[in-house]
């Protein structure tokens, strides 16, 4: 039996004022795999993720989650099954990284305060951060905070987590980390992930499926040798050619 | 009669001193449930002027939407654009004196005239908050209501401090224009201590003193509230020996 297929996105498109960002892109996530969605900047990639955990509203297509159409579900029960992890990281700079990690499991979720603590000591605990529990944002580093966002997102009990650019904000000695962590959680946790990426070595190593976009449409998705050893379209090759240079 | 100025001020202080402590207490109290109630109002306003509206929302949510957004528009231009004394005179003699005493009738306005500025001071506040953090708390599927309260707001209040200690400095002082619907604040009681000796240089000269005390201790005061609310630099390494929920569990478990 085929894994079963938790989002699927149909004819989306995405449209600021005249400028068309994402085209008639069709898409879908299977529970477990790892998608990596490369491309260069203003590909539509980020905005693409945006739209899925509806952040952006799609101005055409549809989005299925399980099987049914998301307009048909209340929003924010949808947005607390797919988490998201941030480029800016975005953690609440008001609370403590226990806060953070509890505050959307007592407020969404109906969590009592000893439950939420826990699972959030948990996440924190694998992803290296738990020693710092009562630190605010501010006294992190790019990468901690990264982590911490990272174990926010998980104390949600997400089906999927997207990550819009984990990495691109960071300090070139801080991006190993923020990868370790997510490759364990691939390879440990199973946990189905969405990752908009700049790191190739990354997604060629940890994608089961790698989709390539460019100017608003999905030019070409496979598996990573597919991809980066014998791609099919010309765009690709000068994209993949440019970036694995440098 | 005394003859020196000293003389004067030691004079009308013994002989009026509860009036002018009763004033300081009303006085003290309009700016404080002033400021207190225009906070309440200024943070309503910030939620409901929030409200995010998208293309697929029902006709009627975006009726009701926008027509808030219309009131609050036409509230704040009213009373940022009007004095407070004139509102004073209009609102008690047009509508409020049939039903409230005067004292109660010049909470309602101080506080209605703090909110429409607290609104603007509070927008503020919130257009400093990063963005961000707005749509992580949607993005664990908080709605508007909780995400302003537990995210945004508490960052923006922190951020409108300085304002707001400052709308209530304001207050203790323009409370003084509420003596025109005859309520005992310090200013009328002023009034009313030196028409008898008609020594109007001297009683007021204690009214500014009284003024100056109440605004100096309220500056320490927000700044202390300030320091306060930031908290420490530091944090403690949990499970280190300086974190005593650590040593406690420790010790419970050896």
């Amino acid at each position: 039996m085929a894994a079963q297929e938790i989002l699927k996105i149909e004819h989306l498109s995405k449209r600021f004022g005249s400028n068309q960002v994402l085209r008639d892109v069709d898409f879908s996530v299977t529970q477990g795999e790892v998608v990596c969605i490369i491309g260069s900047s203003g590909s539509g990639k980020s905005t693409l993720l945006r739209c899925i955990n509806l952040l952006e509203e799609p101005t055409g297509g549809n989005i299925c989650y399980h099987g049914k159409d998301i307009d048909t579900l209340p929003v924010t029960d949808y947005r607390a099954r797919v988490g998201m992890v941030f480029q800016q990281f975005n953690l609440f700079d008001n609370m403590t990284v226990l806060e953070n990690c509890t505050v959307g499991q007592k407020k969404v979720l109906g969590r009592d305060r000893r439950e939420a603590e826990q699972k959030a000591i948990a996440y924190l605990q694998r992803v290296g951060m738990d020693k710092y529990i009562h630190a605010k944002p501010a006294q992190l580093s790019g990468g901690q905070k990264q982590r911490v966002a990272i174990a926010r997102a998980l104390a949600m009990d997400p089906e999927v987590l997207l990550f819009d650019e984990p990495t691109s904000a960071l300090d070139p000695e801080m991006v190993g980390e923020v990868l370790q962590v997510m490759r364990d959680l691939a390879n440990v946790g199973k946990i189905t992930m969405v990752i908009v990426t700049h790191e190739m070595e990354f997604a060629r190593e940890m994608a089961d499926r790698v989709v390539f976009m460019d100017e608003g449409v999905i030019l070409e998705e496979g598996t990573p040798d597919q991809i980066f050893e014998t791609p099919k379209e010309e765009r690709t090759r000068i994209f993949l050619k440019r970036i694995l240079r440098n | 009669m005394p003859d020196t100025f000293f003389g004067w001020i030691a004079f009308l202080w013994e002989e009026y001193a509860p009036l002018f402590i009763r004033g300081t207490g009303n006085t003290l109290l309009l700016a404080v449930s002033g400021t207190a109630f225009g906070f309440v109002i200024g943070l309503l306003v910030a939620i409901l002027r929030t409200v995010p509206l998208s293309a697929k929302d029902k006709p009627v949510r975006k009726c009701v939407v926008r027509t808030f957004h219309i009131l609050i528009g036409i509230y704040i231009e009213v009373f940022r654009g009007t004095p407070m004394i004139v509102q004073a005179m209009v609102l008690y003699y047009g509508l409020l004196q049939s039903f409230m005493p005067a004292m109660g009738a010049a909470v309602f306005i101080i506080s209605l005239n703090t909110g429409a500025y607290m609104a603007e001071i509070l927008r503020g506040g919130i257009i400093a908050v990063d963005k961000g953090q707005k749509e992580a708390a949607q993005a664990i599927g908080m709605t508007h209501w909780q995400s302003m309260c537990s995210v945004v707001l508490p960052q923006a209040v922190r951020n409108a401090l300085p304002s707001i200690g400052n709308e209530f400095i304001v207050n203790i002082k323009d409370s003084s224009v509420l003596n025109v619907i005859s309520v005992s604040e310090l200013f009328f009681q002023g009034k009313s201590a030196s028409g008898t000796y008609l020594r109007y240089y001297e009683t007021f000269f204690i009214v500014a003193l009284i003024y100056l005390v109440l605004t100096f201790l309220s500056a320490r005061l927000i700044g202390w509230l300030e320091r306060k609310l930031d908290g420490p630099d530091s944090f403690v390494i949990h499970g280190s020996q300086s974190d005593s929920r650590a040593v406690i569990r420790g010790n419970k478990e050896g």
